[in-house]
């Protein structure tokens, strides 16, 4: 990854409020056509981080290059390449769906055909004439997710974009944006979900404090956690002692309704289970980003 | 240039979409303009009505003149009690050559005319009953003068006064929920500048203010009010918009500073509603006393009322516009410069 190459490069940003440290100290590298994404509970910073690369925010020290410009003071140059769907979503009164997307667009010099295909795109054709104040708030995200495509920029910054969305919308939305990554877009994007990000991102920056605590893509982050591996079975398909005594368990414990082992290494447990018959209710769950955040901050992840 | 035609078509949507503003444009100052028209309507125009029992040469010559109302009565007690209940200022009871007139002391000066009047008129009698004819003659003739019926001065007042309103809402409102909503913010992050975006708001304005200005002047000319447009009427749109443009910096200037759409609105009332007063919106301020006409001179409306008076209704002529569109323009230049200078994209 050749500085040339990137995207976005942050180096040693800071920003703070007051006493408070809202970003500190914060560095990485997106790729041009990267998936990147910033993990963190409420108040990591990571709308803080995102908007001083966007340029709406002045950062105290460090240094941002986007596409290999200076995001600050406003650089009109970059702002066609950049589409931005802030946290709050950000509309103009009483438009309706299609009327936003077109005012939006002829901001950037679109043509307002373009709106319809936006609006496909996000699942929400049917809402076209619908007034903004009267969407769902799922909708009015998919709505400013649009919004923020409509002018085809190079890199696109999305703020917690499948927060306030049901499960079929997070997936129909995960679908559009693969579909723009794909076309060779950069996407840099907040999310609280951990399992998400473990899915779409191709590599994701854990964030705390305004500091991040690590960066890597989420496959090694689970993997150099060296967690264990939970077995779940229902209860009194086996004893505590029968399972402790299995080849390759850790530790094993029981509660009301299941046995759950914990094992480094899965493949000769399942098999031991196997034989004996035992895999009534057999769930297996690995380590997930989840427990990396656990592991990072010694805190259970709170979404 | 078609991000700004759009913009407007948007900005222009989103005003009509909104009741609450629609009121407050048109009808809330058409309102004024209806209730105060109708008031004031009969001012300066009502006789003094007396009551008259019995008939006879000085009845007829005063009914014929019309300078007194003459409400009839068949007998003297009824009229005489009417009086007493104050309802009429004076009777005058005929019974052959004798006139009697009964009149209210509380109100002596209207007693008094209709004595003068009455007077006149029996010495008139007297005279043409002697076949003398008059060693001195008068004449009396009506003149026109300078001061206006109330809708006349009402309709410039009430149509400078809304568009001062409209204008100075719809700038603070937009910038103020904007700001809490982001838009700006988003806006911030379009290659536009904020000048244009802010333009085709003024545009809109501008076509609202005309919109105000056929309809107040539209409602006034109706016969029940009667409104008489002047010559150059015409000269009351590039003051209208030069009005708009005014005030429209004024709301920016508010709206820079309001946090909240409450809080321009009060300001905004704060800053409107004194000036309104002060500037002759519904009383004519050359009738106040002369310090608050010099205090009014410090106002742009009180000057966009006085030109919108002399070209909607005096019938004066381009020099007329002179003082107010230099007022107005210096008023724009200056306050919209501190606007920009205090301009915040977020809270
Ligand atoms: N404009 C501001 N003024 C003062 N403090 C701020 C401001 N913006 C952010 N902060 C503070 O900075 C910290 C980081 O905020 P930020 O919005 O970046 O968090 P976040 O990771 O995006 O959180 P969330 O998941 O809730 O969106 C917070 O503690 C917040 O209170
Ligand atoms: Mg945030």
């Amino acid at each position: 990854m050749t500085e040339e190459r990137s995207a976005v490069v942050v180096r040693d940003v800071r920003k703070s409020y007051g006493e408070l440290k809202a970003v500190d100290g914060v560095s990485f590298t997106v790729a041009e056509g990267e998936f990147f994404g910033i993990l963190g509970p409420n108040g990591a910073g990571k709308t803080t981080t995102l908007e001083i690369i966007e340029g709406l925010r002045e950062p105290d020290g460090g240094e941002v290059r986007l596409l290999g410009e200076s995001p600050w003071p406003r650089n009109v140059k970059l702002l066609p390449r950049i589409g931005v769907q802030l946290q709050a979503s950000s509309f103009f009164d009483k438009l309706t769906a299609k009327e936003q997307l077109q005012t939006f667009g002829s901001l950037y010099g679109v043509n307002s055909t373009r709106a319809d295909e936006m609006l496909e795109l996000v699942g929400l054709t049917d809402k076209a004439n619908e007034q903004e104040n009267k969407l769902s708030g799922g909708q009015r995200q998919r709505l400013s997710i649009a919004c923020a495509l409509m002018h085809d920029p190079d890199i696109v910054f999305l703020d917690e974009p499948t927060a306030a969305l049901d499960p079929q919308a997070r997936r129909n939305l995960w679908d559009v944006l693969r579909a723009i990554q794909k076309r060779g877009k950069t996407i840099v994007y907040t999310t609280h979900y951990l399992d998400e990000a473990e899915i779409l991102c191709d590599r994701v920056a854990i964030m705390d404090n305004g500091r991040i605590l690590a960066l890597d893509p989420p496959a090694v982050l689970v993997r150099g956690l060296d967690a264990p591996t939970h077995v779940t079975l229902q209860k009194g398909v086996l004893s505590v002692v029968d399972a402790t005594a299995l080849e390759g368990v850790e530790e094993a414990h029981e509660d009301e309704v299941s046995l759950t082992i914990s094992t480094r290494r899965p493949a000769p447990v399942l098999s031991a289970l196997a034989e004996r018959g035992a895999l009534d209710g057999l769930q297996v769950r690995t380590a997930t980003l989840e427990d990396v955040f656990l592991n990072l901050t010694g805190r259970e992840y709170r979404a | 240039m078609t991000a700004f035609k759009t913009l407007s078509l948007a900005m222009f949507k989103g005003f009509i979409r909104d009741k609450v503003t629609l009121f407050f444009t048109f009808l809330f100052p058409l309102m004024f303009l209806i209730i105060f028209g109708l008031i004031l309507r009969d001012v300066g125009a009502d006789k003094t009505k007396i009551a008259v029992v019995g008939d006879g040469p000085v009845v007829s010559a005063l009914r014929d003149s019309g300078v007194l109302e003459l409400e009839p009565y068949n007998d003297a007690d009824a009229a005489v009690r009417k009086v007493k209940d104050g309802d009429l200022p004076a009777a005058l009871i005929v019974r052959g050559q004798q006139l009697d007139v009964r009149f209210a002391q509380s109100d002596q000066v209207k007693s008094a005319t209709v004595l003068g009047i009455i007077n006149g008129f029996v010495d008139k009698a007297n005279l043409a009953a002697t076949g003398q004819p008059p060693r001195f003659t008068f004449a009396a003739e009506k003149v026109e003068d300078a001061s206006l019926k109330p809708i006349q001065y009402l309709t410039p007042g009430i149509l400078s006064w809304g568009i001062a309103v409209s204008a100075v809402f719809g700038s603070a409102l937009t910038l103020v929920s904007w700001r809490r909503k982001q838009v700006l913010r988003r806006i911030r992050l379009a290659p536009v500048s904020a000048t244009s975006v802010l333009s085709s708001r003024l545009l809109v304005s501008a076509g609202v203010a005309l919109v105000q200005g056929g309809v107040f002047v539209g409602v006034a000319s109706l016969p029940v009010f009667g409104l008489k447009l002047s010559g150059q009427w015409w000269l009351a749109i590039p003051l209208l918009m030069l009005g708009t443009i005014a005030f429209f910096a004024l709301g920016m200037l508010v709206g820079a500073f309001a946090k909240t759409e409450e809080a321009a609105s009060a300001a905004a009332n704060i800053v409107v509603l004194p000036m309104a007063f002060l500037s002759g919106t519904f009383f004519p301020v050359d009738q106040a006393p002369a310090w608050l006409q010099t205090v009014s001179k410090i106002f742009p409306l009180r000057h966009m009322n006085d030109g919108m008076l002399d070209v909607l209704v005096r019938g004066k002529g381009i020099e007329a516009l002179a003082v107010p569109a230099a007022i107005l323009t210096g008023f724009a230049l200056v306050v919209g410069f501190l606007a920009s200078r205090v301009f915040k994209w977020e809270e």
